[in-house]
């Protein structure tokens, strides 16, 4: 006969011993088993037409809103570049305050308060090239982070944790196309995740939405249908400092050698 | 402000994320690692390779590498935005990075450094211990003497020439496996800026290598340095104390044991000068010979924007100047103080011009970034990464060594028993 005593203690012993076992085990939400898997049916992608593209600055504004990146802080997510090129081989490129208020003066930034006017007659070329991050294949912003704050999502999207990146400022200089920076407010890494909260629920992108002439796509590249795919895989389009064999995915079309 | 607003100043074309990022502190790091590694080596070299001459210089060396360890971090810790979340790198080590090796790296070598200590001081220990215990009427001091002595023994009393052999049998096995592992910390912190492909200056695979070399040029430097400073202090009291051990005789002689000293370790010094500088200047010109695309860019940092930090501070003041000190016959005391004070300068300046010369120019490559560092704080981050930061970080180690060498005396340990 087990005396009430015994049983407790051998109930106690019982859960105890199997409790140990049972720790190593996991609840994993259906959204978490899908992310796991690998093979993702979304490569989210993005194309500029430079083309189409006229320096107004929107696409900046919208995604400083959007992504509440303070609006007078001297850094964003995404911004425009303007390139000039004169006759005599010169070039003259800024982005003052990475483009969100536009380019309203025709003077060049050339830094440390100095400006530089082309004339009409001098100019060879002229251009605006929006910049953003390129979501690599293979990210060195990744790659060297040391606490695994910065990641990439199965579509592609490289991501960053507010709450675990120490901001030492590795993947920053780890970038080779400069879209990282500091968060002003939340003093961690901060870039571009292709609004990341969009476009999981089927919306475009803030800067996409907020570009008036269609300079600017987002598109799964691996959706045959999609139309950003389309252009990507049928005709001419180029990649930014390939040299570095980060296999970006923000696509250009009517890129110059010149542009960085 | 954005972080590193305050610091940059933009020249021409450069986007509008990019500012120097890496200040002073990130200066300091290397600089203050490679103090570590140095002084480390140096005791190495008498404790594996047995060369008697280091010998005076080599226990020394060894206390002073430890009281540097805490200052390899520190200025990680000052530098980073999120101090508090420092552990997780130690926590959730995300190994493709080379940072996430950092605590592994450091915390053995800081172990295989207290070890060795443990080892070398432990007849130390074990006395102290047993004579303070039979002494009467401790004071307070004594007291505590000997609760630190008695806890340092870990229990450990025996001290037979047996044990002692043991002891020293040790202590070269661990001086053996530290210096790899003294190189390595270094060498990975030369990784940390050689692997950064977006930067056209640091990538190179000669990086850890030539970090290596002028870690132990200036490891060896700072170790002369103390050393000489620490003679002179005993020979002031040699001289002004009563005491039994005083004498003309003794002061002259410690005289020679010093200028010997100084005269054998600056031959060490110079052939890892030699060795650094050798392998500076391949790596320039090897990227003026290739002249990659980034070239533009660089020769007009090196040559121009830099100069005056590369060549003159730091090849000039800091290479040249020490050797022709160092070469010419009849090395006195002074002109040692005074090379190794240029010779630490001139490492120092090596790392400011990898560090933030890296950064002084712009990823477009056509743009350049100035460095002011912040000397009075306002705040916080002025604080931190300003002057009074870095000289922070570079003076914690002496103090440090003040309070360590009253527990591990580093001159006379015969003598006193």
């Amino acid at each position: 006969m087990i005396s009430r005593r015994n049983f407790l203690k051998n109930t106690a012993k019982a859960v105890a011993g199997i409790s140990v076992p049972l720790a190593a085990l996991e609840i994993l939400s259906p959204a978490r088993v899908q992310a796991l898997k690998a093979d993702s049916a979304v490569r989210w992608a993005f194309l500029v037409d430079t083309y189409k593209c006229v320096g107004c600055g929107f696409c900046v504004k919208a995604c400083k809103l959007e992504n509440e990146i303070p609006y007078d802080a001297n850094v964003t997510r995404t911004w425009v570049e303007r390139y000039v090129l004169t006759k005599d081989g010169k070039l003259f490129a800024d982005s003052p305050k990475g483009a969100r208020d536009g380019f309203i003066s025709t003077k060049i930034d050339l830094g440390m308060g100095n400006f530089h006017d082309v004339k009409k007659e001098e100019i060879k070329k002229a251009f605006f090239v929006p910049k953003l991050c390129n979501q690599c294949d293979n990210p060195p912003c990744v790659q060297v982070c040391p606490v695994g704050a910065t990641y990439q999502a199965p579509d592609g999207v490289v991501l960053v944790d507010r709450t675990w990146c120490i901001g030492c400022g590795y993947c920053i200089m780890a970038c080779p196309y400069g879209v990282r920076f500091f968060h002003p407010k939340y003093h961690t890494a901060e870039k571009c995740n292709f609004c990341y909260h969009r476009i999981t629920k089927g919306l475009k992108t803030a800067c996409v939405q907020a570009c008036p002439f269609g300079a600017r796509q987002i598109g799964n590249i691996k959706d045959p249908n999609d139309p950003v795919a389309k252009t990507i895989t049928t005709e001419r389009v180029g990649i930014l400092k390939s040299e570095y064999g980060t296999k970006p995915h923000v696509f250009y079309i009517g890129l110059d050698e010149e542009v960085r | 402000m954005v972080h590193g607003e305050l610091w940059t100043v933009k020249e021409l074309f450069v986007t509008p994320n990019e500012y120097i990022y890496w200040s002073v502190q990130i200066v300091m790091y290397p600089f203050m690692t490679g103090l570590v590694a140095g002084a480390f080596v140096l005791s190495s070299l008498y404790h594996v390779f047995g060369i008697k001459q280091l010998k005076d210089i080599a226990r020394f060396a060894l206390v002073f590498s430890f009281a540097l360890l805490p200052a390899a971090p520190l200025p990680i810790m000052l530098h980073l935005q999120h101090p508090f979340r420092g552990i997780n790198v130690l926590m959730t080590s995300h190994f493709t990075s080379a940072i996430a090796a950092f605590g592994i790296v450091f915390s053995t070598y800081g172990a295989i450094v207290a070890s060795e200590l443990w080892f070398l001081y432990r007849k130390h220990f074990v006395e102290q211990s047993l004579f303070l215990k039979k002494r009467q009427d401790k004071t307070l001091s004594e007291k505590l003497y000997y609760l630190i002595y008695t806890a340092l023994t870990l229990g450990a009393y025996d001290i037979s020439e047996e044990a002692l052999h043991k002891d020293e049998k040790a202590i070269k096995i661990l001086a053996a496996i530290g210096i790899p592992v003294a190189c390595f910390l270094h060498g990975y912190a030369g990784f940390i800026f050689g692997s950064v492909k977006a930067n056209a200056l640091w990538m190179t695979p000669l990086m850890p290598v030539i970090f290596i070399m002028s870690a132990i040029v200036s490891g060896i430097a700072l170790c002369m340095l103390t050393y000489i400073v620490t003679m002179e202090i005993r020979k002031i009291l040699a001289c002004r104390k009563q005491s039994p051990t005083y004498s003309p005789e003794c002061r002259e002689e410690i005289k020679s044991v010093e200028i010997n000293v100084i005269k054998m370790t600056a031959k060490y010094l110079l052939f890892f000068l030699t060795f650094a500088i050798s392998l500076e200047l391949l790596d320039l010109i090897f990227r003026g010979y290739t002249a990659v695309k980034s070239w533009d860019v660089l020769r007009s940092v090196i040559y121009g924007k830099d100069f005056t930090s590369i060549f003159i501070l730091q090849y000039g003041l800091g290479n040249l100047i020490p050797f022709i000190l160092f070469l010419t016959p009849g090395l006195t005391i002074r002109r040692a103080i005074i090379g190794v004070l240029l010779v630490m300068f001139g490492v120092f300046m090596m790392r400011w011009n990898v560090v933030i010369g890296g950064q002084s120019f712009s990823l477009t490559f056509a743009g350049y970034m100035h460095y002011h560092l912040p000397i009075i704080p306002h705040d916080m981050e002025t604080l931190k990464e300003g002057l009074f930061g870095a000289l922070g970080v570079f003076i914690s180690p002496f103090i440090l060594f003040y309070f360590l060498a009253k527990i591990f005396p580093i001159f006379g340990l015969k003598e006193s028993h």
